[in-house]
């Protein structure tokens, strides 16, 4: 996939927040990591990364064993290194937190390795054996680039369909440009691709171009990683007002294009999750002068990480807490936004009206869950929008599977990976004739086996 | 206050830290500035015949991240000339004239050795340090650890010193030999006032993996050097110890190898050392590291009530002995403080990998479980364990009386029954 990015783009403002490491630094806090025994960070992962094991061979100036560890449970563990909560996951479990010292600084360890690793152009797996299986996957976001590297792995052909002209999902459209820029996302997706044997269809919507029974039809298998859809909208008077935009869409177009920001001078975010969050500390960042969120619920109900909103605030966004939007007013464009106080059952409390002057409204309430095109298909259970499936991302329709945001209702990058990843393998369970095989140790063994290993790049 | 002042074979030095010989002892201007940051005395960086060295003399060796745990080094004994070095001495001694000067001495023949010992004590010499442990270079020419390895010439040429000197003097001993007690004797025999000790070990620090040459790498070759610095320091402690508690020693000891702190050098004069000598922490991290050195060994004796080094000298010497004179039935098993431990479960692999397999994880916490009844009290998990007190090794009272080895053998003690031994 060769796929160009303006290089005008908005995103392109911002400054890494967490700088990378150097080598010293990297072999210093490599050097730091106590090696734990059943470590508890492994287990805070979702994809299980070996991370003792890749921070040793970072401390022996392994960086190509370490790469290896990182990269067979997940493959995109170049972005999650960037992306990850890593406060709340790995880091969040070290166990230095217990001895009141630093934690080991695991995500800036995985930055190193793995961005040496696409320095360095190391590849490290092979596809499978061809089985003469063909696996369709809905999406180009995380969960599914992860599982196809994974089916091409066992020897399936992978089909991506993906309604977008770009590929890598939220990883390109959606990451907090702080963390992680959009071209990067792009580089990451084809040197996932680069595994070969992937055909990727962009500008393609199943539902429309493509029916669902043509690919029940044509593959053995379908793997649904589509995400979630448009932003929610609020419902209130004056939200067709030029200036309100739903947050996702307009992060989407500050990370691949350009946005005038030129007239606003105040902004108000709506919501109080992560995208509400992260756009207001973008709003800020691309010099906007006060940027207030709006949260219906009290600071510590939050959905939004307690470490990101730290960082929103010190880079001078503020909050209204228990405050809710009533209507965008304005002539033509929004100028205000009425706003009223909850009480804690956010019910709103007669005589706390208050104005807020707006010049851009950004609504962070949510997404629309696309499990409702799979609701014609019998056997496939959609739960207000989600797609529920079981632990191994099968949907109960034989040959249908899913993962990522559209099952688990929008969760982090490596949860996708994972989920991509674990879907994978019951895909492979079930097109190779071996629903057994799932939790039968010996087989299991004989199923890596199988997998492309490590090539000696 | 404590007194720090202490006297070895003879030399007074107002404390017990010494420049070793090497080469932060190397001139006049370096030991004066040493003398300045509070270093007692100084052994002068070797004389004898001038000789000249190769580029690319010393290389680390870095031990889980921490640089130079270990040092090696192929250079030889001073390149300058010799009145230099004696005039360096002449006036250093008359700005510092209470720092002793030690001067190392490394020459062939009588006459050599005769003329040479004038010349330093003339210069100003409180005492001589005769150098018999150079393993690298200098021994190929018959001279330093050459001479250090042959009793019988350790002692010819210490008669030689001890007859042509008016000062003490001290032979500086080889770690080079299996067993050191023969050598300190020798120097005994030969008249020595005292030893000094240890020496650098023969050693290859590293190897460059990419050019396939060991390291230090001089061009297209290398060559063994001589190992020092903390990495060394239990060696050195138990030649030091070795002779200390030989009875038929007797003499001062200057202790030398991987001195980097007042800790060490406590335990290096509690092992039986006068006064302790430091080179390789003073090449990574610069004279002004003798500052911790007094006052941390000043607070250590004061609050172990010791008011003179000379009280401290060999004081841990008496509980070191055989190990068939051991006390079998003392038990102790690891004790985990849960409040304090972290879940690391470095003990879980530790012991079940490399000890006896008696700490097991537990389902409902991350803190560990000791099978006392299997525990042997190796140390090992208190060893791996990254969090200061948390595993203990506690002693349990068995019921059995002390019994060693040796009383077992011979005198039929009975002993505890043996544990993890299934």
């Amino acid at each position: 996939m060769n796929q160009h990015l303006p290089t005008n783009r908005a995103e392109t403002a911002f400054e890494d927040f967490k700088l990378p490491l150097l080598r010293d630094a990297a072999m210093v806090e490599a050097n730091r990591c106590l090696f734990c025994s059943d470590a508890p960070c492994i287990n805070a992962c979702p994809t299980h990364i070996d991370i003792p094991q890749f921070i040793r061979k970072i401390s022996t100036d392994n960086v190509h064993g370490s790469a290896k560890t990182i990269f067979e449970s997940n493959i995109l563990g170049m972005s999650c290194a960037r992306v990850c909560p890593v406060e709340v996951l790995c880091v969040g479990a070290c166990v230095y937190n217990e001895l009141e010292q630093p934690p080991i600084a695991i995500g800036k360890l995985q930055r190193y390795a793995t961005d040496i690793a696409f320095a360095e152009g190391w590849k490290f797996f092979e596809a499978g054996k061809d089985t003469g299986k063909r696996v369709a996957l809905i999406g180009a976001g995380p969960a599914c680039l992860a599982a196809a590297h994974e089916l091409r792995r066992l020897g399936h052909a992978c089909t991506i369909f993906e309604r977008k002209e770009t590929i890598g999902g939220l990883n390109a459209s959606g990451v907090a440009p702080y963390k992680m820029k959009a071209e990067r996302a792009l580089v990451e997706a084809d040197w996932v691709l680069s595994i070969g044997g992937i055909e990727v269809r962009t500008g393609v919507t199943v539902g429309e171009q493509v029916s669902l029974a043509s690919l029940e039809q044509d593959f053995d298998a379908v793997f649904v990683g589509a995400g979630l859809g448009a932003d929610s909208a609020l419902g209130i008077p004056g939200e067709d007002l030029a200036g309100v935009h739903g947050a996702v869409s307009w992060i989407e177009a500050m990370k691949l294009g350009t946005i005038d920001l030129s007239k606003v001078r105040h902004a108000v975010v709506i919501g109080g999750g992560n995208t509400a969050v992260d756009a207001s500390r973008e709003l800020r960042g691309l010099g906007v002068h006060s940027v207030t969120m709006l949260y219906r619920g009290v600071q510590d109900n939050m959905s939004g990480y307690a470490h990101e909103w730290s960082a929103a605030f010190s880079k001078g966004a503020t909050a209204q807490w228990q405050a809710v939007a009533t209507a965008c007013t304005g002539t033509g464009h929004v100028q205000h936004v009425q706003c009223v106080r909850v009480d804690t059952n956010k019910n709103p409390v007669a005589g706390t009206e208050f104005t807020l002057p707006a010049d851009l409204v950004l609504m962070a309430i949510g997404q629309a869950k696309l499990g409702r095109m799979l609701e014609a298909m019998p056997g496939i259970r959609v739960d207000r929008g989600r797609i529920m499936v079981d632990a191994n991302g099968y949907t109960g329709r034989p040959g249908w599977y899913a993962g990522g945001d559209c099952t688990n209702g929008g969760k982090e990058v490596v949860n996708a990976a994972a989920e991509g990843k674990i879907a994978a393998h019951a895909i492979d369970a079930a097109v190779m004739g071996d629903m057994g095989r799932m939790n039968d140790n010996r087989t299991a063994a004989s199923k890596n086996d199988r997998t492309g290993g490590a090539s000696h790049a | 206050m404590p007194d720090l002042s202490t006297n070895t074979g003879g030399i007074q030095s107002p404390n017990p830290f010494w420049l070793a010989s090497a080469p932060p002892a190397n001139s006049g201007r370096q030991i004066q500035r040493a003398f300045e940051a509070g270093w007692g005395g100084a052994v002068w960086k070797t004389l004898g015949v001038p000789i000249q060295n190769v580029s690319s003399r010393f290389a680390g060796h870095t031990i889980r991240g921490v640089q130079a745990a270990g040092f090696s080094n192929i250079e030889l004994i001073t390149d300058r000339p010799l009145e230099t070095n004696l005039r360096e001495i002449t006036e250093t001694k008359k700005l510092f004239p209470k720092n002793p000067i030690i001067v190392s001495l490394m020459v062939e023949t009588e006459v050599e050795w005769r003329e040479i010992i004038k010349k330093s004590i003339d210069a100003g010499a409180d005492g001589l340090e005769l150098n018999f442990g150079c393993p690298h270079g200098m021994c190929e020419r018959g001279m330093g650890s050459a001479v250090g390895q042959e009793p019988a010439i350790n002692e010819r040429i210490t008669g030689w010193a001890v007859k042509y000197s008016t000062v003490p003097v001290l032979v500086k001993l080889t770690p080079n030999v299996g067993n050191i007690v023969p050598h300190g004797l020798a120097a005994r025999r030969g008249g020595a006032h005292g030893v000094s000790l240890i020496n650098t070990i023969k050693s290859i620090v590293g190897v460059d993996i990419d050019r396939f040459i060991p390291l230090p790498r001089v061009g297209n070759m290398s060559t063994n050097g001589g190992y020092c610095g903390a990495a060394v320091k239990p060696i050195a402690l138990h030649m030091v110890a070795a002779l200390a508690r030989e009875k038929q020693f007797g003499l001062p000891i200057s202790g030398i190898g991987g001195i980097s702190n007042w800790r060490d050098a406590v335990e290096f004069i509690l092992l039986g050392s006068s006064t302790v000598q430091v080179a390789t922490e003073v090449m990574l991290r610069g004279y002004n590291i003798v500052e911790d050195m007094t006052d941390g060994l000043q607070e250590y004796m004061r609050t172990h009530g010791f008011d003179r080094i000379d009280q401290m000298v060999g004081k841990a010497i008496p509980a070191y002995t055989e190990w068939g004179d051991l006390d079998m039935n003392y038990e102790t098993v690891a004790k985990i403080d849960a409040d304090k431990c972290i879940g690391c479960q470095l003990c879980v692999a530790a012991c079940h990998d490399g000890a006896h397999q008696c700490i097991h994880p537990q389902q409902d916490t991350r803190v560990p479980h000791v099978d006392e009844a299997e525990c042997v009290g190796c140390n090992l998990c208190q060893i791996v364990c990254p969090v200061p007190e948390c595993i203990t090794m506690a002693p349990v009272d068995n019921g059995h009386s002390p019994a060693s080895w040796n009383e077992f053998s011979h005198e039929g003690k009975p002993l505890r029954p043996k544990k993890g031994a299934h």
